[in-house]
């Protein structure tokens, strides 16, 4: 409610302002349609979820005075981790309620199931809390932009630098679904290309209840790295157990897919001293903090790197429509992959032809208790990658209308 | 020493650890098994519930300063108490009509408990410490066992027997599955029967909730837990046979053990083995290993 009046008062007075400069944007039914897919209620939904749409509605609010007298109005929903759910709101939204763009949440499945409907819509979708790399590779489309991470730039931070640092035999605690099996694959090709070898796997149950029985097999294959190819609770629990199990003691943890929330979720003491990747942290600039301080006071947590996303994907976006005086999908595509990527977000980011944003990845270490000075103080930068060298080059790209070219 | 090619420490390991994950098995399943001998009742808020216990086994610890030993016996106290009341309120108006209201209610409520404890704690779970007196790990020879573990094998134990043996030998036991087996005549004999069912379905609610409580410190205490393994307790009643209670304690600690050997031979297979088996026992015994058939 409150919100809403603040809208209303920020309309208002862009109304005022904007009579002056009366740059006319030709907009579709008169106002811009955001629509935002994510998981809102089950296991992605702290990383992402009500969050994302918060941080939606932040970048909403900040643009608003670009936008005179115009609408902007957010829809979202929750597809529950169903790719049918996903794609036929997605169609819902573009059909019947006018949606302009699409901003992509979390699950690979439910947003390769999406980007197809928006390509067939042509219409942008620009993903933010998907990780896998099929959307710039086989499952690319001229509409879609991978925004924040994606497996590959996972799997080459922390795999390389793990190797780096010593551990060169690895044994990989997968998630038994597409997800996992990339991101071990990946992973794998990279420690392998680093000059590390990989002793074996074992493959858990998604949501499986116990860990201890794979984590015995792995403490049994003496390897150094216990690479963890899982996300969210999974990751939690089998470090836990890893702790309790002493298999921490002979080997080290690397998380492949971690995000602060689940930092903050172990505490410290279990988690310190491992190594992450990640695209963006709330302490890393003063543009970044001052942000994730408004975020804070609204959502009473710090932001993930995807609801940092949320907010500069729909900033860039909303500055893309400005650019080009229209939401036309065709004009907007051509400006985002043309305007360069400023904000707290990232510095010097690109949207590259096959929808790939380069932007600087961070390999981040876990800070130790006694280093951390504040709540949600838990990083620290031990690498700061390049975003050329991050992800996956355009030369690599399996996109078919890139390569054709 | 090798069997199969996997070597006999390994073994004894998964072996035991199979017993600890069968003991949450045997406690939850037998909380099913009462509520069902008795209310016929197919009680699916049952992952909930214990959710609920460990829930506030964490409350308790972190607003409270209420440490794991006092927890244990209030949580599931609490949670007793909220089955009163759900049972004197919604459940006693269905016992007249088909299971399926029971479950459909019983779900409804489960789906209101977790997005309750979402909308104020998140996914993410929320950290449990094991308690001071269970730290440290026992080196076995052919495995390391954390002291916790082992206590949640002991306590289940005793919790299961003890509850096998009130109703199995008591006399308690005995108007109760006098009351199961015919109501009305039970009645006739001056018991109060609705009071008896109230009481046993908070009695089997408390019991998910103690398994609630046992878990916290293994897992991570997040408002989904329950659901993760609500599917797998109602696989383990129906193998065990609907209502039988020793049968659902032997069932639950004899398929902790077979999953446990099945993540070692085929890791891939250890969600779904006890479905398997289940297909097979309801395959050749319908009623369950332990049930009557009727």
């Amino acid at each position: 409610m409150k919100l809403n009046k603040i809208c209303a008062a920020l309309a208002a007075c862009g109304m005022a302002f904007g009579m002056s400069t009366a740059s006319a944007q030709k907009l579709s039914d008169d106002k811009i349609v955001i629509g935002f897919i994510t998981d809102m209620s089950s296991l992605y939904s702290d990383i992402d979820g009500p969050g994302g749409v918060e941080a939606i509605r932040m970048a909403i609010a900040d643009m608003q005075k670009e936008f005179p007298g115009k609408k902007i109005e957010l829809v979202f929903a929750d597809h529950q981790n169903k790719a049918d759910i996903s794609s036929s709101k997605v169609r819902e939204w573009i059909d019947q309620g006018g949606a302009d763009v699409i901003i992509g949440g979390t699950n690979s499945a439910t947003m390769l199931a999406a980007t197809k409907v928006a390509a067939e819509k042509k219409k942008p979708i620009i993903h933010v809390g998907a990780a896998s790399s099929r959307l710039t590779n086989e499952d690319c489309t001229p509409y879609s932009v991978h925004y924040a991470y994606d497996t590959i730039a996972l799997a080459k931070g922390t795999g390389a630098a793990v190797v780096k640092t010593g551990g060169k035999s690895w044994f990989f605690l997968t998630a038994d679904y597409a997800f996992g099996h990339s991101l071990e694959k990946d992973t794998g090709d990279v420690v392998k290309a680093a000059g590390g070898n990989v002793v074996g796997a074992v493959r858990h149950p998604l949501s499986a209840s116990d860990f201890s029985s794979f984590l015995l097999q792995a403490q049994n294959s003496k390897a150094q790295i216990l690479g963890l190819a899982n996300a969210g609770g999974d990751t939690i629990n089998s470090i836990k157990a890893a702790n309790e199990f002493g298999v921490t003691k002979n080997m080290k943890l690397a998380g492949l897919l971690m995000f602060i929330n689940d930092i903050h979720s172990l505490g410290l003491p279990t988690t310190q001293g491992m190594f992450l990747t990640d695209g963006w942290y709330w302490n890393q600039s003063a543009e970044s903090r001052a942000w994730a301080q408004k975020f804070f006071g609204k959502m009473k947590r710090m932001p993930s790197m995807l609801q940092a996303g949320d907010y500069s994907a729909v900033t860039q976006y909303l500055m893309a429509v400005k650019t080009a005086g229209t939401d036309d999908a065709d004009a907007v595509m051509a400006q985002l992959k043309k305007q360069k990527i400023n904000d707290m977000f990232a510095k010097g980011g690109y949207i590259r032809p096959d929808g790939r944003m380069i932007h600087e990845m961070y390999l981040m270490q876990v800070k130790t208790q006694a280093e951390s000075k504040e709540p949600w103080d838990y990083f620290k930068v031990a690498q700061t990658i390049p975003g050329e060298q991050a992800f996956q080059s355009l030369e690599q790209s399996r996109c078919a209308f890139v390569t054709k070219k | 020493m090798e069997l199969f090619g996997i070597p006999l420490s390994a073994l004894l390991s998964q072996l035991l650890l199979g017993l600890v994950n069968g003991s949450f098995y045997a406690i939850l399943s037998l909380g099913l098994a009462v509520i069902f001998g008795l209310l016929n009742v197919i009680n699916f808020a049952h992952g909930a519930l214990y959710m609920m216990g460990a829930m506030f086994a964490w409350m308790g610890l972190t607003y409270f300063g209420l440490n794991y030993w006092v927890t244990l016996a209030v949580a599931p106290l609490l949670v007793g108490v909220f089955g009163v009341i759900i049972e004197r309120l919604l459940l006693r108006h269905l016992y007249k009509l088909d299971h399926l209201y029971g479950l459909l209610l019983t779900f409804g409520l489960t789906l209101l408990i977790e997005g309750f404890f979402r909308s104020f704690y998140g996914v993410s779970g929320l950290q449990y410490n094991v308690p001071e007196q269970l730290t440290g790990a026992r080196n076995l020879g052919f495995m390391i066992l954390p002291n916790y573990r082992a206590w949640v094998v002991v306590a289940s134990l005793i919790v299961c027997f003890g509850t096998w043996y009130v109703i199995e030998r008591t006399k308690l036991g005995a108007l109760l599955r006098a009351g199961t087996e015919n109501a009305k005549l039970t009645e006739a004999f001056g018991v109060n029967v609705p009071l008896m069912v109230t009481l046993t379905y908070g009695f089997g609610v408390a019991l998910a909730a103690f398994a609630g409580v046992l878990a916290a410190p293994i897992l991570q205490v997040q408002p989904l837990m329950g659901s993760n393994l609500i599917i797998v307790v109602f696989a383990v009643v129906v193998i065990g046979g609907m209502g039988s209670i020793m049968g659902s304690i032997l069932t639950g600690l004899g398929l902790g053990v077979i999953e446990g050997f099945t993540r070692v031979f085929y890791p891939e297979a250890s969600a779904t083995v006890v479905f398997v088996i289940m297909a097979i026992v309801l395959l050749l015994r319908p009623a369950g290993l332990f049930g009557k058939e009727k």
